[in-house]
C-alpha cells in the first residue's frame, strides 16, 4: 500500500447532489482507507512489537501521549466532577437526597464522561500533534525516504502510537474518573453538605463491573481512532505547509465526530 | 540498469512527463538537468515507485518496478540508495542514527559493524564532528551530506542524487562531485544525479539528458552535450558561462 498519496484535482461540482454525492463517496473512501490502515497496523503487532527497539518506542510515545497529558486530565476531570456534583446536588437537595451525588458522579464519570472527556483531550492534543507530524514528514519527504528503505511507516510509525494510545486512552480513561469523583467529593463535602464518607459509600454503592469495562472499552475504542485517524489524515497530506495545516484540523474534527458517533454505539450495545 | 519507456504522467490535470524513454547501463551514470519545474525530480521519483506512470513503464534491471507491489517492490527499492532534494531525514533521530536507521531496521547486523560502517560513511562525506547532532542543528549544506551518508549506507546498486550540491558552497559542491565519482568509479553504482548545475554535471555524469516541459530534449555525452545545436540547451550552457566548449574540454 502507498501511503502517500498523488494530490487530485476534480471539477467543481456542478449542482447540489453532485456535491453530496461527492461528499458521501470521499466520506466511504476516507473510512475505507482508514480502517485498512488499521488492520495492516494491527497485522504489523505480533511479529515486530516485541523487539527491544519497539518496545523502547511504544514506551516513549506511551510517555507523550499518556503521561504529558496527566496534568490536563486531572484538571478537566475534577471540574467536570465538581459541576456534575454541583448541578445533581442542586437538584436532589429539593427531596432531600443530596446524598446520591457520589452515586451520580460516579456514574456519569465511569460510563460516559471519563472515556468522552479523555477522548476529546487526547484527539485535540495528541491526536493533532500525530497529524501535524505525519503531515510535516511527508511535505519533507520523510515518509518516501522511509518508503523508499523498505522501513514501512505503518510499523515504524503507526504501529507504536497505535499500542501506545490503545493502552493509554483506557487508563487515563480510568484516572479521570478517579479525579472526577475526588472533585464530586469535594463540592459535596464544601457546598453540599454531604458527608465524605456518606459521599464514598453511596459513590461505590451501585457500580457494576459492566460501568468499569464498558468505560474502558469505550476509551480503548477512542484511542485507536484517534491515532487511525491522525496517522491517515497526516499522511494524506498534500499541499505542504497549508496541508499540514488542514490535515490536522480535520483530523481534529473528524476524530471528535467519530468518537461521539462510535460512543452513542457503544453505549446502545451494551446498555438497551 | 534502467529503463524508461515511453512513460508519460500527468498531476493535477497537467502532463509533467511527456513520452519519456532513455536508458541508464548498468555503472553508468546519467546527470539529468533542466530549469525548475521541467520534471527531473518527478522522473527520479518514477524510479522509485513514489510515482507510478500513467502510460508506459519504468524497468530496473529487467523488473518492471512500475508495476511491483508489496514485498516485490521493497526487493527492487533495496537496490536503491536515494538522496532525496530536501534530504529527509528523520529528525527526532541524531545524524548518526539516521545513517543507521535502515541498517537496523533491515539488516541483522551487529551493533560493532553497524556503529564502524556508520563512522566510515560519516568520514567519507565528512561528517565525523557532527555525529550526535540533530538535523535542525544542521545547514543545509550538512544535510545534503548526512542524506548522502545515509544514501550510501547499505552499499546501494543504483544512487539517485536529487540535487546534491544545491545549496552547497563551490569548494563543498566540488567535493560531493568527486565524491559521487568515486562512488561509482569504485563501488560500480550505477548512479543518476539530477541537478541545476551544468559544472557538477558535466563532470558526474557519464552522459546527460536535459529536460525542458516533462521532454528529453537532448541526451548525449558531455563533450556533445557543450557543443550542442540544440536552443534550449545553448541557453543553458550560456546561462552558466560554459560558452567556449573547447576550454572546457581541456580542463578535462
Ligand atoms: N506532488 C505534486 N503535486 C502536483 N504537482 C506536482 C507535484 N510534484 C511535481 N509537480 C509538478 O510537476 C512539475 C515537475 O516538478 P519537479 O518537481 O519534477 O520539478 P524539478 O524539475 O525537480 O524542479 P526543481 O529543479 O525546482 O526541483 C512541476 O510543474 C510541478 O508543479
Ligand atoms: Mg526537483
Amino acid at each position: 500500500m502507498n501511503l502517500t498519496r498523488e494530490p487530485e484535482s476534480y471539477p467543481r461540482p456542478q449542482n447540489v447532489p453532485a456535491w453530496l454525492g461527492r461528499k458521501v463517496i470521499f466520506l466511504a473512501r476516507g473510512m475505507g482507507r482508514a480502517l485498512m490502515l488499521l488492520a495492516s497496523a494491527v497485522r504489523t503487532i505480533f511479529p515486530h512489537a516485541f523487539t527491544v527497539r519497539a518496545r523502547r518506542e511504544i514506551g516513549n510515545q506511551m510517555y507523550i501521549g499518556g503521561i504529558m497529558s496527566l496534568g490536563v486530565v486531572t484538571v478537566v476531570a475534577l471540574f467536570t466532577g465538581m459541576i456534575l456534583a454541583l448541578q445533581t446536588g442542586i437538584e436532589l437537595r429539593r427531596f432531600g437526597q443530596e446524598v446520591f451525588i457520589g452515586s451520580a458522579v460516579m456514574m456519569s464519570m465511569l460510563r460516559e464522561m471519563g472515556p468522552f472527556m479523555s477522548g476529546i483531550i487526547l484527539a485535540a492534543s495528541v491526536g493533532a500533534s500525530i497529524a501535524a507530524q505525519m503531515g510535516t514528514m511527508v511535505v519533507s519527504e520523510e515518509i518516501a525516504a522511509l518508503e523508499v528503505m523498505s522501513i514501512s511507516p505503518v510499523r515504524f510509525l503507526v504501529m507504536p502510537r497505535l499500542v501506545a494510545m490503545a493502552i493509554m486512552t483506557p487508563l487515563l480513561s480510568l484516572y479521570g474518573c478517579l479525579m472526577g469523583v475526588l472533585g464530586g467529593g469535594i463540592v459535596g463535602e464544601t457546598q453540599l453538605g454531604v458527608a465524605w464518607a456518606a459521599y464514598i459509600q453511596n459513590s461505590t454503592r451501585f457500580v457494576g463491573v459492566k460501568d468499569v469495562y464498558v468505560g474502558m472499552l469505550k476509551a480503548f475504542v477512542f484511542g485507536i481512532i484517534i491515532v487511525i485517524v491522525a496517522c491517515h489524515e497526516g499522511f494524506g497530506t498534500t499541499n505542504g505547509a497549508v496541508g499540514v495545516g488542514n490535515s490536522t484540523r480535520r483530523s481534529v474534527v473528524i476524530s471528535f465526530l467519530a468518537i461521539l458517533i462510535s460512543g452513542f454505539f457503544i453505549t446502545r450495545f451494551f446498555y438497551v | 540498469m534502467i529503463r524508461f519507456d515511453r512513460v508519460s504522467k500527468s498531476l493535477l490535470g497537467r502532463l509533467v512527463l511527456n513520452d519519456v524513454s532513455f536508458e541508464v547501463a548498468k555503472g553508468a551514470s546519467l546527470a539529468i538537468v533542466g530549469p525548475s519545474g521541467a520534471g527531473k525530480s518527478v522522473t527520479l521519483k518514477h524510479m522509485i515507485c513514489l510515482l507510478r506512470p500513467d502510460v508506459g513503464s519504468v524497468e530496473i534491471g529487467g523488473d518492471a518496478i512500475s508495476e511491483a507491489r508489496g514485498s516485490e517492490l521493497d526487493r527492487i527499492r533495496r537496490r536503491f540508495g536515494v538522496l532525496f532534494q530536501s534530504s529527509a531525514l528523520l529528525e527526532w533521530l541524531t545524524v548518526a542514527e539516521n545513517v543507521a536507521l535502515p541498517l537496523r531496521e533491515k539488516t541483522a547486523m551487529s551493533e560493532e559493524d553497524i556503529i564502524s560502517t556508520v563512522n566510515e560513511r560519516l568520514r567519507l562525506v565528512g561528517l565525523e564532528e557532527d555525529r550526535e547532532k540533530h538535523p535542525s542543528e544542521l545547514s543545509g549544506g550538512m544535510k545534503k551530506r548526512a542524506g548522502l551518508a545515509r544514501a550510501l549506507a547499505e552499499d546501494p546498486e543504483i544512487v539517485l542524487y536529487d540535487e546534491p550540491t544545491s545549496g552547497l558552497d563551490p569548494v563543498s559542491a566540488r567535493s560531493i562531485d568527486n565524491l559521487i565519482n568515486t562512488t561509482r568509479k569504485d563501488l560500480g553504482v550505477t548512479s543518476v544525479v539530477v541537478t541545476h548545475d551544468l559544472h557538477s554535471a558535466l563532470s558526474v555524469g557519464t552522459s546527460i539528458a536535459m529536460i525542458y516541459r516533462g521532454a528529453i530534449v537532448e541526451m548525449c555525452s558531455p563533450s556533445e552535450f557543450v557543443r550542442s545545436e540544440n536552443d534550449i540547451v545553448q541557453q543553458f550552457l550560456k546561462a552558466q558561462y560554459i560558452t567556449d566548449s573547447g576550454a572546457w574540454e581541456i580542463k578535462q
